[in-house]
């Protein structure tokens, strides 16, 4: 394990700021550590670099343990991103890219290679790298801010909120940048937020805090999909939660509700005149209260016609139902696979509410493939395939009436 | 004017030197020491407010009595003269040596512990340049204060331009007071003034020099 926190505690005057913090990280990991103020984030993220000790627990990096290294080695090992970007105003951009090397006693040549490396990475021509800081613009300082954290080959680097001060269009070139600088490079990154859009784009795996304590550790895609409480929804926010609908659109929401239902004690006769009335070819059992019991096709009913007189005997037991609330995403698979021509939808009681046919399937896929292309869906799509291998769970109930 | 210079220009001479010696040396002390105490109270959790305190009643002594109250202890002459200068000299360049420190934006602090500096490093490379104007200010103020002080250091037989100062108030000698005090004030403004200077040199730069 590249990074292991165990039991890490941190008290203020006897108010607990983080409570029992347990988390491992593997290399080329992107951490988002989220929650509101005060809920221990930052306190957290500073207790690795050693800007702050823990009360208890403890830190490994890569096996060694943090808390019984040279804060100050440690440190040069460690990139740190802060919201203020905290460059150097007194010193030029090749200065403050270097810093560190400096401090790790570089050679010249070898600073000013890497120097010209970095500036290269954020995109800026290399006379750049002789202006001062207060020359850039805000997002070109924060550029520099997070290459600065670069420079010296740390693997591991902390960003605390690096983007809370700048506007949403450089924010988000700045998010791409973090991104795209973290996959190719292969650094592992523990990055604070408060926002919980930047979370779901840049992290491989979230951490969802409050007061000290840690409410959820999952990847984007099941805090989406399965909040951990209340507090972890509204953190999301309820819009959001809509928005992210193509990954989670549910079974419930693409149903048909006018499902064609009969009772086990009603007639052979009775049911051939329902399926003539609504012009299908099978017909859900469901007991008085809406219970699904079972299915019958109009194969059984030619077939006992003449023997059978109520539903009861010959209807199909084994019924493969979906429910309501499962992503569609986890259960379209199944359906296709199975070769179903319908499937009954049911709530947590297993009460039947809908249908999902084969039209309704060719729906979706038209959708994913077509509806998403517009630009509101693109970010979700990318989410999707960040998370497709790693959703194993599904809700979908696939048993016995 | 061409007379005075004529019979006093020698013993004026003189007298400026021993001005300069007694001030510089005051000053040069004040700095050597208040400027490192003030950033070890920027570093101190408690008492940095106690130790302000004292030297703002210090400050509150007057400057005479100060001086004479040196004679028990030290005798007469330029040493006593020196310590209670320097005491003097002490506030200003503490007070805004610690305020100068401490008013450097946490983040540039924050940034230089976070990526490795030691104590040291940051303050010599990023807490002392940034607070050079705050502390140069201090210490102009306080060269100020000690020149026009060492005028009075003459009272307690250390010498300077004083004694002229003095000479002429016993004498009823117009003429040796101004040909003290305009020296004293001239001094204080030329030592202002490259003071001035030495801070627009320390102060470091943050723009590039193409506009």
């Amino acid at each position: 394990m590249f990074l292991e926190m165990k039991h890490l505690s941190k008290v203020y005057g006897g108010k607990k700021a983080v409570d029992d913090f347990n988390l491992d990280v593997k290399k080329g990991e992107f951490i988002c550590f989220i929650g509101t103020s005060g809920s221990g984030k930052t306190t957290t993220m500073r207790m690795i670099n050693r800007m702050l000790n823990p009360s208890s627990g403890s830190i490994k990096l890569e096996g060694k343990d943090v808390l019984k290294a040279d804060p100050v080695k440690l440190r040069r090992r460690i990139g740190y991103v802060i919201q203020n970007v905290g460059l150097m105003p007194h010193m030029t951009i090749r200065d403050n890219i270097t810093l560190v090397p400096k401090l790790l006693k570089w050679s010249d040549e070898k600073k000013n290679e890497r120097a010209k490396e970095m500036i290269k990475m954020v995109e800026l021509p290399e006379e750049y790298l002789d202006r001062y800081p207060s020359e850039l613009s805000g997002g070109q300082q924060q550029r520099i801010g997070v290459v600065r954290a670069l420079a010296a080959d740390q693997d591991l680097i902390l960003m605390d909120e690096p983007f809370g001060a700048l506007d949403p269009i450089t924010r988000e070139s700045l998010q791409d940048f973090v991104q795209d600088l973290q996959q190719r490079l292969g650094k592992t990154v523990i990055f604070v937020t408060h926002d919980m859009d930047e979370a779901l784009k840049l992290a491989t795996r979230i951490v969802v805090m409050s007061h000290g304590k840690v409410i959820q550790v999952a990847t984007p895609d099941e805090i989406l999909r399965h909040p951990a409480n209340e507090f972890v929804e509204n953190l999301i926010g309820k819009d959001r939660l809509i928005q992210a609908r193509p990954s989670i659109t549910t079974v419930g929401q693409v149903m048909y509700n006018n499902a064609v239902s009969i009772t086990p004690g009603r007639s052979l006769k009775e049911a051939l005149k329902l399926m003539h009335e609504k012009r299908v070819d099978t017909l859900l059992v469901t007991d008085d209260s809406g219970i699904l019991k079972g299915y019958v096709d109009i194969e059984q009913i030619d077939y006992n016609y003449n023997t059978a007189t109520s539903v009861d005997d010959v209807m199909t037991r084994k019924v493969f139902y979906v429910y309501e609330n499962s992503i569609i995403r986890d259960t379209v698979e199944k359906i296709l696979k199975r070769g179903y021509k319908n499937v009954p939808v049911v709530d947590e009681n297993k009460k039947l509410v809908g249908i999902v046919t084969r039209a309704s399937l060719v729906d979706i896929v038209y959708d994913a493939l077509w509806g998403e292309a517009d630009t509101s869906t693109n970010e979700d799509s990318t989410k999707d395939n960040k998370g497709k291998d790693k959703v194993t769970s599904a809700k979908a109930g696939d048993g016995q009436a | 004017m061409i007379n005075f210079i004529q019979q006093y220009g020698g013993q004026l001479l003189y007298k400026l030197w021993q001005h300069i010696y007694i001030s510089g040396i005051s000053l040069g002390l004040g700095i050597l020491v208040a400027v490192p105490l003030g950033i070890l109270l920027t570093r101190m959790k408690h008492g940095s407010g106690v130790i302000i305190e004292i030297a703002s009643v210090l400050q509150t002594v007057p400057a005479l009595a100060l001086l004479a109250m040196m004679i028990p202890i030290f005798g007469i002459g330029a040493l006593p003269a020196i310590v209670a200068l320097f005491i003097y000299s002490l506030l200003p360049i503490l007070r805004n040596t610690y305020l100068g420190i401490q008013g450097v934006d946490p983040s540039l602090k924050d940034a230089a512990k976070g990526m490795g500096m030691t104590n040291f490093q940051s303050i010599i490379k990023v807490e002392l340049p940034m607070a050079v104007p705050v502390i140069m200010s201090g210490i102009r103020l306080s060269a100020t204060y000690v020149i026009a002080w060492t005028a009075l250091a003459s009272y307690i037989g250390a010498g300077g331009l004083g004694d002229f100062i003095f000479n002429g108030l016993n004498l009823y000698r117009t003429d040796l007071i101004l040909g003290g005090s305009i020296p004293v004030i001239l001094l204080a403004l030329l030592v202002d003034w490259l003071l001035g200077k030495l801070e627009v040199w320390l102060t470091p730069t943050t723009t590039s020099a193409r506009a």
